[in-house]
């Protein structure tokens, strides 16, 4: 279960919707205990060369920004989202392949605009294949 | 002894510790020695003929290797390597 802050969820669905029709992506950052609580989100540059309706990909530098903010922060970086502009809110072939062990990836759905559905999904270590998690929103103390 | 800073996916290989210190005059080296400290985490980071893995970069401070002398570049005592995972997706 993915526990997310009321904010985080509505910057990131933003996000999604402000970028369409190309695709948003962007870091979470919260802390690990019997659930993943998500506090605060942080957009990053969709840096595909190319298609970014449907395609995304994250400076290697941004990377490092991203771990040094957890760091700084003393948050966990939990995850990755990103939208799909008029695609439905399933990992693609292509999410799949490029996939992280221990992320959480949100994937946004948005349809011509605005956000139609918001799902969570985590690779499993065994099966190599997404799992989806479920999504609470919830007000939690922001850092 | 430089350091290496492992990203938080790669952290259940390392006993859940972000920083590692490593010994090599080289960023190959370095990472060698990680590995051997943390052999679960090889896998992760190179493939089957011994090579960083295509979606694995690593940078020496904020500079990526590929850049510099990839993975015979030099390392220094006080240097701080970091491994970064490939991230990209899409829908099709």
């Amino acid at each position: 279960m993915l526990i997310v802050n009321k904010g985080a969820y509505q910057a990131m669905t933003n996000h999604a919707e402000e970028t369409f029709p190309n695709e948003c992506v962007g870091f979470f950052y919260g802390k690990e205990n019997d659930h993943r609580e998500i506090i605060v989100s942080r957009e990053v540059k969709n840096s595909k060369d190319g298609d970014q309706k449907r395609r995304f990909e994250v400076d290697p530098f941004d990377y490092l920004q991203a771990e040094k903010f957890a760091e700084k922060n003393s948050l966990t970086l939990l995850g990755i989202y990103h939208s799909h502009p008029n695609h439905p809110a399933r990992p693609s072939e292509h999410d799949l392949k490029q996939a992280v062990l221990f992320f959480s990836y949100i994937i946004i759905s948005v349809m011509e605009g605005a956000t139609d559905k918001v799902t969570s999904w985590q690779l499993n270590i065994h099966t190599d294949q997404f799992e989806e998690e479920g999504i609470e929103i919830k007000e939690l103390d922001k850092v | 002894m430089a350091k290496v800073i492992i990203p938080t996916p790669l952290r259940k290989f390392t006993s859940n510790l972000g920083t590692i210190d490593t010994n090599g005059g080289t960023v190959k080296e370095n990472i060698g020695s990680l590995a051997e400290q943390f052999p679960d985490l090889k896998k992760h980071i190179f493939d089957e003929n011994g090579d960083i893995r295509k979606f694995v970069r690593i940078y020496l401070g904020d500079e990526d290797i590929n850049v510099l002398e990839k993975e015979n570049t030099k390392v220094l005592q006080d240097s701080v390597i970091s491994i970064i995972p490939a991230i990209a997706g899409g829908s099709n």
